[in-house]
């Protein structure tokens, strides 16, 4: 993810540079010239050089897939039939897309698991206070909450299918031995299976979250604290009126970061629940998948990806935006 | 410091009851954990008795896991190729982002603004956005399942040059200037002085990119289809799929996929939390 200190204010830092150029073969005698410009020459070469690879990276696996997508998105192509078959037809794609009922309910899934990202910042937020200022043992802690990061996505997955499998799992035996009498089935019901899917995802990312508040309270300064507490406020008054509004550059960067990456939710699905049951967990990646690798309808799942490509413009877009406001305390 | 400031305030009974509770909250959230690594232990009847036998009380450790990586599934294989992917993914990740983030702090060269604009751009288009087109283009080039393909496309990720750009910008020109008054071309500052003295956020780097790596499950699974090639990650859930009602060398399974990342983050730990901390970076 973009951070904080990157996108809105670090292009606009550099100083253009080129001036140097002409004054430089101008008012200096032919032999230093010449060796200043080769100096010069060798400037630029090495920072293309330097530059280089990574540019070339971009370009294939950035740039040229991007140009194909936008060409592809035009087309009932699909890739099986050979690039002679590829024609352009129009927008009839988009124009099916907004018509298909089941990647508008994908869409809708996407929108609903948005709703993960505030509560598990809350949840972060809350236990990032506890631990770096109420509590010993705060690294002990910190790696914790990350373990569930660092983890295989599989493995968890597994886990967390047996652990709520609907009749033998030992979370149902737990509400069952508490006198629950029918306890949901989590993953096997379409009613549960996405926030099932969301809470999965709140114990995933907690300790991201986490890590990034803790980071976030260490900046604030201590003698805002010390004067609040001659005026004598209370933990509560400190915490809305200095903790949580110095906090904002740090929540509004989680926040963004956390839509984005619910856009882009897919092995979880994918290994999980294979977007159902039902249908009631597909998100927009996994239709992606469907039609561009299981349907091979390269055309179709093309303009998927644009939508999806729109999508995460908006939130950048809002994130610069809001960056822009917050650039001084960021 | 600060820390132990606001310490000093809160009454040593209310940091130790919050310990406590951020204790039991840690134990409850730990464990799907404990739940796995149990389960791994004991024959497959006891899996799901209730009460759950957190120790087993009959252990099966031994033949489980000799059943993991002595079974049909070829665990070692996979171990392998995720080794290899991860190790020369973060290699060449480490060197591009390397030089990309020197290039553009350090060389003045005309152009330059626009093409990080252009890299900062491409960082907005989503990976998964790109997919469709990627296999396209993989199919007809021939790094379609090949790790090669896998290499390329992790090690040439912009996000490092993100990161590493910043600790190259925070090193004063003036080692440079003086460098090259000694007459140093950039090739040489760049591996003699620059290098040396981001070695710390190299690191960091390099262990965020191995983690992400070794973790990643939607990359291979899109552009491998050879069961040889396979990473763990793949491995695993085909093993899962195909074991699916052997819960116990499920999670033996589950272990072993788990483990070795875990060593890397405890021996990295520190870096770990900087990096993310430092960039807020993820995935």
């Amino acid at each position: 993810m973009t951070t904080p200190t990157d996108t809105g204010q670090a292009p606009k830092r550099r100083i253009p540079m080129p001036n140097s150029l002409p004054s430089s073969m101008s008012n200096s005698t032919p032999k230093p010239a010449t060796a200043r410009r080769a100096r010069r020459l060798q400037e630029i070469a090495a920072g293309y050089i330097f530059v280089g690879p990574m540019l070339l990276g971009v370009i294939v696996f950035t740039l040229i897939p991007m140009i194909m997508l936008l060409i592809f998105s035009l087309t009932d192509w699909s890739f099986l039939t050979g690039y002679d078959k590829l024609r352009i037809s129009g927008f009839g794609n988009f124009a099916r897309l907004l018509q298909d009922a089941e990647f508008g309910e994908s869409l809708l899934h996407n929108l609903i698991m948005l709703l993960a990202v505030p509560i598990g910042m809350a949840a972060a937020l809350l236990l990032a206070v506890l631990i770096s200022e109420r509590a010993y043992m705060s690294s002990f802690f910190k790696v914790i909450f990350f373990m569930p990061q660092i983890s295989s996505i599989v493995a968890v997955a597994v886990v967390w299918q047996v652990l709520f499998h609907p009749s033998y799992g030992p979370v149902n035996g737990f509400l069952s031995a508490v006198g629950v009498h029918e306890p949901p089935k989590w993953l096997a019901d379409p009613h549960y299976a996405l926030p099932s899917v969301m809470l999965l995802m709140i114990w995933i990312d907690l300790g991201v979250s986490l890590i990034i508040y803790i980071a976030g309270l260490k900046n604030i300064p201590r003698d805002l604290y010390e004067a609040a507490d001659i005026d004598g406020a209370s933990a509560r008054v400190k915490f809305f009126r200095i903790t949580f509004p110095l906090l904002t550059p740090t929540s509004f960067f989680l926040l963004i970061t956390g839509l984005i990456a619910n856009f882009k939710t897919f092995a979880l699905i994918q290994v999980l629940t294979d977007g159902g049951p039902a249908h009631s967990t597909s998100v927009i990646v996994y239709d992606i998948y469907q039609q561009g690798f299981v349907n091979l309808k390269t055309g179709y799942a093309s303009a998927m990806s644009i939508v999806l490509f729109i999508v995460i413009l908006a939130i950048t877009f809002l994130q610069w935006v809001g960056q822009r406001k917050w650039v001084h305390q960021g | 410091m600060k820390t132990q400031a606001a310490g000093r305030r809160a009454l040593p009974v209310s940091r130790i009851l919050i310990t406590l509770l951020l204790v039991l909250f840690g134990i409850v959230f730990m464990l799907p954990f404990a739940w796995m690594l149990s389960a791994s232990l004991k024959p497959e009847v006891d899996v799901f008795n209730y009460p759950v036998e957190w120790i087993p009380s009959h252990w099966q450790a031994i033949e489980n896991y000799k059943k993991v990586w002595n079974g049909k599934a070829d665990f070692a294989l996979y171990y392998w190729n995720s080794i290899k992917v991860s190790v020369l993914t973060t290699l060449l990740s480490v060197v591009v982002s390397a030089m990309a983030a020197y290039g553009f702090t350090k060389v003045r060269f005309p152009g330059r603004n626009a093409l990080f604009l252009v890299v900062l751009a491409t960082y907005m288009i989503p990976a998964e956005a790109t997919l469709v087109p990627l296999f396209v283009i993989y199919r007809s080039i021939g790094l379609y399942d090949t790790h090669t393909g896998l290499v390329l496309l992790g090690g040439f990720s912009v996000l490092g040059t993100f990161l590493l750009r910043q600790f190259f910008s925070g090193i004063s020109d003036e080692y440079i200037e003086s460098a090259q008054i000694d007459g140093a071309g950039h090739f040489s500052i760049f591996t003699r002085i620059l290098l040396p003295l981001v070695k710390p956020a190299i690191a960091t780097y390099a262990i965020l990119r191995f983690i992400w790596t070794w973790n990643d499950y939607q990359t291979p699974f899109i552009f491998l289809s050879d069961k040889a090639l396979y990473t763990i990650q793949l491995g695993m859930n085909a093993f899962a799929d195909r074991n699916g009602q052997f819960y116990s060398l499920v999670m033996a399974a589950s272990v072993s996929a788990i483990v070795p990342l875990l060593v890397v983050f405890i021996v990295g730990q520190k870096q770990v939390i900087e990096g993310i901390s430092l960039g807020g970076v993820k995935g």
